[in-house]
């Protein structure tokens, strides 16, 4: 209840604000829009049916970029974190890859694949892919040795021990990249679809720009926003219900 | 002999240094004992138990089980860990069948393998519990279940109950001791208790670090279930005490 009337509270002090800056700044509404016009231009975005469209359109992308991701990152950070020789040479092509930003790839994408679904896809990908495989192959260095003298001891066999062991045993380390990775992607979708797509929340910006609504640009950032806040609860929501399966107690991990 | 350690040494270099963490081990082990070895931290008791059950390799001399030379973790042989090592993932039932799924048998099968033992270690209401559910003396049983249920010839213990507190802990050891009679099994058990050594133990192999060799093999002659406060119980124990001088010889009175 606490929280609830806390978030409540910020969000009112926020809009009061913001009306408040409005509305002695004498700013012109193309430049700065006033609370009520980003609620009208939400409602026109609502009515033309754009809006809808258009999460869909990125709730797709992020979908297929994140999952390729996922399954990508976790299975080869499962097996270069087992195979530490191989990640000896894989580790530093890795360190000088990660720091480029993903928009530094869109111009090839874009050449490569063109505009469309792919190049936010590719964005999407790269942007989670190495948090992911990152977190996955330390996680997998930091399994406790018993587990793995139990699984010797009892005849397990690979790949059983990345399955049974290794898997579950890296899961809650792993988990963390995940919501990392989830975050981080979710930043640059919009990015990707901003240069590489004709639809999508990224598009909606670039749109909203070019036609001088400074409303809907707002309102689009804070559809983008209240979009990310709900994937990100969920991914939480999935980590605890994980946890609990695994029968790890989720203390501090949950207190961010 | 069953097992036959014969001029078994162990030397780690740390740092250019080298230790030798076991110096010259001859012991000979039967077929259905209870052996201890007992000493202070640094006196190469866990070193050897290791070496036995085929996690460490030694550097000199030879152990042998069954005529054969020990090269690796085998199934016939199961190591209970202090810590319990149980997966924190899996259920008690799941745990226990951990050992069972690599023989290749019916699922069917398993259970009921998995039931029989969690039933003799008396934890059959918690059979869907997951470890952290569990106090520290019901894990430890969840351990021992999981090594009987793939029905080894030898169980290696390495101070199992370390982390319990006094009164668990004397209760475990009923409890081992108890099943130890009914199952049949060659068991080497490490440990610093004295009093655990004589409760439990045929032959208590007494080792002192620095380097890690053999003292002495006490035999303890008791028989049926040991009493604690009975006077043979603490002659033996006032000999093993007086064996780490930490009690003059010529104190101990011989009653026969």
């Amino acid at each position: 209840m606490k929280k609830i009337s806390r978030i409540i509270g910020g969000f009112a002090i926020m809009i009061i604000t913001w009306q408040l800056i409005f509305q002695f700044g004498h700013y012109n509404q193309a430049l700065f829009p006033s609370p009520q016009g980003v609620v009208k231009g939400f409602k026109e975005l609502m009515t033309q049916g754009v809006l809808v469209d258009d999460i869909y359109d990125s709730m797709i992308r992020f979908l297929i970029g994140y999952s390729i991701s996922v399954v990508l990152g976790i299975t080869l950070g499962l097996i270069l974190g087992w195979f530490r020789g191989i990640w000896g040479f894989i580790n530093p092509i890795v360190q000088v890859l990660r720091p480029i930003s993903p928009m530094a790839w869109l111009p090839f994408i874009v050449l490569w694949f063109g505009i469309g679904d792919i190049p936010a896809i590719v964005i999407i990908f790269i942007a989670a892919f190495f948090p992911i495989l990152l977190s996955t192959v330390s996680a997998v260095g930091n399994v406790d040795q018993t587990y793995l003298k139990i699984a010797k001891n009892f005849g397990i066999k690979q790949p059983q021990i990345l399955t049974k062991i290794i898997l579950p045993a890296t899961f809650p380390n792993i988990a963390t990249g995940l919501h990392l990775a989830l975050g981080t992607a979710w930043v640059f979708l919009v990015a990707g679809e901003m240069v590489g797509a004709q639809t999508g929340l990224g598009f909606l910006i670039i749109d909203a720009r070019n036609n001088l609504r400074a409303d809907m640009l707002m309102a689009a950032m804070i559809v983008i926003g209240v979009l990310g806040l709900l994937l990100d609860s969920l991914i939480r929501l999935l980590e605890q219900r994980i946890y609990k399966r695994w029968g790890i107690v989720a203390n501090e991990r949950s207190a961010s | 002999m069953y097992i036959e350690v014969k001029n078994v040494s162990r030397e780690y270099t740390q740092k250019g240094t080298t230790f030798k963490a076991l110096d010259k081990v001859n012991l000979n082990i039967a077929r259905g004992e209870f052996i201890c070895l007992l000493g202070p931290s640094g006196c190469g008791k866990t070193t050897l138990l290791n070496s036995l059950a085929g996690f460490e390799q030694v550097t000199e001399g030879s152990i042998k089980i069954d005529g054969a030379e020990v090269k690796e973790p085998s199934i016939k042989n199961v190591t209970i860990f202090q810590n319990y090592g149980l997966l924190p993932w899996r259920t008690v039932q799941k745990n226990v069948e951990l050992g069972l799924e690599s023989k290749g048998m019916a699922k069917q099968e398993i259970q009921d393998i998995a039931d029989k033992y969690i039933d003799i270690v008396g934890l059959t209401a918690f059979k869907k519990h997951h470890p952290y559910q569990l106090s520290g003396g019901m894990q430890q049983r969840v351990a021992i279940a999981r090594a009987l249920a793939v029905d080894p010839d030898i169980i290696f213990m390495d101070e199992p109950f370390g982390a319990l507190d006094a009164l668990t802990r004397m209760k475990m050891q009923d409890e081992i001791s108890a099943i130890c009679k009914n199952q049949q099994k060659t068991i080497i058990f490490v440990t610093h208790d004295i009093d655990e050594s004589v409760f439990l133990a045929d032959r208590i192999v007494i080792m002192t670090p620095n380097p890690g060799k053999i003292k002495t093999i006490v035999k303890v002659d008791l028989c049926g279930t040991r009493d604690r406060t009975s006077t043979d119980f603490l002659k033996v124990r006032d000999w093993v005490f007086a064996e780490f001088e930490m009690k003059e010889k010529d104190q101990i009175d011989y009653f026969i």
